[in-house]
């Protein structure tokens, strides 16, 4: 399995910054970088990843199991998290996820049939100051209202 | 990026490079003080180095408050075996978002603070552990990293010292676990995040069985202004054996909630007056979280007190992690007892039974009393549930789940007894956007 030559140059170097004989470490980082690019953690990732890092794939299973990040089947293009915990929840969140659920007519960590949105119900993300909080991928959105969610929904299915 | 308004009362240590403009690069760094420091810092011995810490009383700001000049002087300087820096920038105590600013907005005052540390236990590698989620921040800090090898910052004989040091970005992939700092060597090297027995602690036996000096990313902010300006002025800022200033992660029902820098010893009704702009809509206050959620809370009447470590401690409670988050009177606190508890049974590893099965158990009680179905005699079992679990689970996650529990349970006994007898939730008619 080979990755763009981008991702290939940073696993690399990945492989080297840790001391020597500790490739190990490597497995986490590798895993949810890899799984940005290819979608997400199928058997052959698994393999390569564990082949890479000189571990069995059983070692890299176990770390799989464990971070809620990674994703052992393919989520939407959009992966919409919003956050209900306390400084969100008090603020609304709730009503927010709801409303996505309704909206893209899927329930926590399901997928829209056409692969564009995926939903989940997540923890603290670290915008508490800012809530309530919305993570779609790896970029957030602030204060987030049920105006502003419908409209950021309805731009991303524009944007596809 | 600054994603509230700075307010003239802050005392601006660690974010007063924030707001200007490019304040990330290095450029802006070095005019403003940058590495200067280090610079000083080189010319100190090591011993010097740490009494200066030690003056500053900083203490961690990731939560326990352990003071961090003792924490450095742990690390045995002259072990044989490596010894490396470790940066937890795990951020993820809910109520917390303050190391992501410090990343974002001054990524160059961590490297420096990990650059003297690393001179001071003689360690020649860094890694910071960031949270996957902040994946900007990720980025922030690799574009900070290159800038700092490419001016000399980092690398091989830095600025002509003929010390050498390498710093490496470590992505987190999603647990909260992870910011237990034992937990959090266990991920970096590659596993899940379990915590370890202690001791040995990381800093005879951390990452990789090498001494390892862990701190919080905004504890490792505050080490170049209390090197550059001298420990004495940054204690002199806080209250004593309480230290400098510390980021407020200002949450919930206030008017103008935001990340504020404040010295120690601050007053909380203070914080929401001055900076939060008082409570929301003129609604009363209820309760407030006053260091991230593992905190026992605060009811109205107790709010009037200093914030800082051993004034909160004497009321029995935490200045943890700065999350602050404030509650108005329209909260059900039964339904925020829940929502923490569904937080730490999710978050928990597994590792350990009382803290497995407890948050786990907890959860399906206060639920099902949220939902009706709470009987007179859950009320001390939620008690007394909590109470098993803390001080007997392999890490503080199992505390961090009883403690708010426990507070929670004592304090508002009442409103758990409102929701007795099948009687609907009574804060539901509060309506959107006042309790969800």
């Amino acid at each position: 399995m080979t990755f763009s030559p981008e991702l290939e140059v940073k696993f690399s170097k990945m492989l080297e910054c840790y001391p020597a004989g500790r490739t190990r470490s490597a497995v986490v980082p590798m895993l949810i970088f890899a799984q940005d690019e290819v979608g997400h953690i199928s058997r052959e990732l698994v393999e390569e990843v564990a082949k890479r890092c000189k571990v069995t794939p059983l070692q890299v299973d176990e770390v799989v199991g464990y971070y809620s990040m990674l994703h052992t089947r393919p989520m939407g293009k959009f992966h919409v998290q919003v956050c209900t915990n306390i400084s969100c929840l008090i603020l609304g969140a709730e009503d927010l996820y709801e409303q996505a659920k309704e909206k893209l007519g899927i329930g926590n960590k399901e997928v829209t049939a056409d692969g564009i949105f995926s939903l989940e119900e997540v923890e603290c993300m670290g915008a508490c100051s800012w809530a309530p909080a919305v993570q779609v991928n790896y970029d957030f959105h602030h204060n987030v209202t049920p105006e502003k969610f419908d409209r950021l929904l309805t731009e991303l299915r524009k944007a596809n | 990026m600054i994603y509230n308004e700075p307010n003239p009362l802050e005392t601006k240590i660690l974010t007063k490079r924030f707001g200007l403009a490019n304040s990330a690069a290095i450029d802006t760094y070095l005019a403003n003080d940058g590495y200067q420091a280090f610079l000083k810092a080189s010319k100190m011995t090591p011993t010097q180095i740490i009494d200066e810490v030690k003056a500053s009383a900083l203490r961690g700001r990731g939560g326990a408050g352990f003071p961090t000049g003792m924490k450095w002087s742990f690390v045995p300087r002259t072990s044989p075996k490596p010894k490396y820096i470790i940066v937890n920038a795990d951020e993820s105590e809910p109520g917390t978002c303050k190391d992501r600013l410090l990343m974002e907005n001054d990524p160059h005052s961590l490297i420096e603070g990990m650059l003297i540390g690393a001179f001071a236990v003689d360690s020649h590698k860094g890694y910071i552990y960031i949270r996957g989620e902040y994946r900007y921040q990720i980025d922030c800090m690799d574009r900070a990293i290159a800038e700092a090898y490419a001016r000399g910052y980092l690398g091989k004989n830095i600025q002509g010292t003929g010390f050498d040091f390498d710093i490496y970005t470590h992505s987190g992939a999603g647990a909260y676990e992870c910011g237990e700092e034992t937990a959090l060597l266990d991920s970096i090297e590659g596993k899940r995040g379990i915590p370890r027995l202690k001791p040995p602690f990381p800093a005879v036996s951390g990452a990789w069985q090498s001494p390892t000096l862990l701190n919080n990313v905004e504890t490792f902010c505050a080490v170049p202004p209390i090197i550059r300006d001298g420990g004495a002025a940054f204690a002199a800022l806080g209250t004593p054996k309480n230290g400098g200033t510390r980021l407020l992660c200002l949450s919930g029902h206030v008017n103008k909630p935001g990340v504020y820098e404040i010295p120690l010893g601050y007053n909380m009704l203070k914080c929401i007056d001055e900076f939060g702009g008082g409570m929301r809509g003129g609604k009363k206050l209820k309760a407030v979280v006053p260091g991230g959620s593992s905190c026992p809370l605060l009811k109205a009447d107790e709010c009037d007190i200093a914030m800082d470590y051993d004034t909160l401690a004497k009321a029995k409670s935490m200045l943890g992690s700065g999350g602050m988050v404030v509650l108005d009177e329209d909260t059900c606190m039964v339904k925020f007892a829940l929502r923490i508890m569904r937080f730490y049974a999710h978050e928990s590893c597994g590792w350990c039974i009382p803290c497995r099965e407890g948050t786990t158990w907890l959860r399906k009680l206060l639920q099902r009393f949220h939902d009706g179905g709470g009987l007179k005699s859950d009320i001390p079992l939620i008690g007394e549930l909590s109470q098993n679990m803390l001080g007997r689970t392999f890490c503080a996650l199992g505390d961090a789940a009883a403690m708010p529990t426990i507070s929670i349970v004592e304090k508002f006994r009442d409103e758990f007894e409102a929701h007795l007898d099948g009687k609907p939730c009574p804060y539901e008619h509060a309506g959107k956007f006042a309790m969800a």
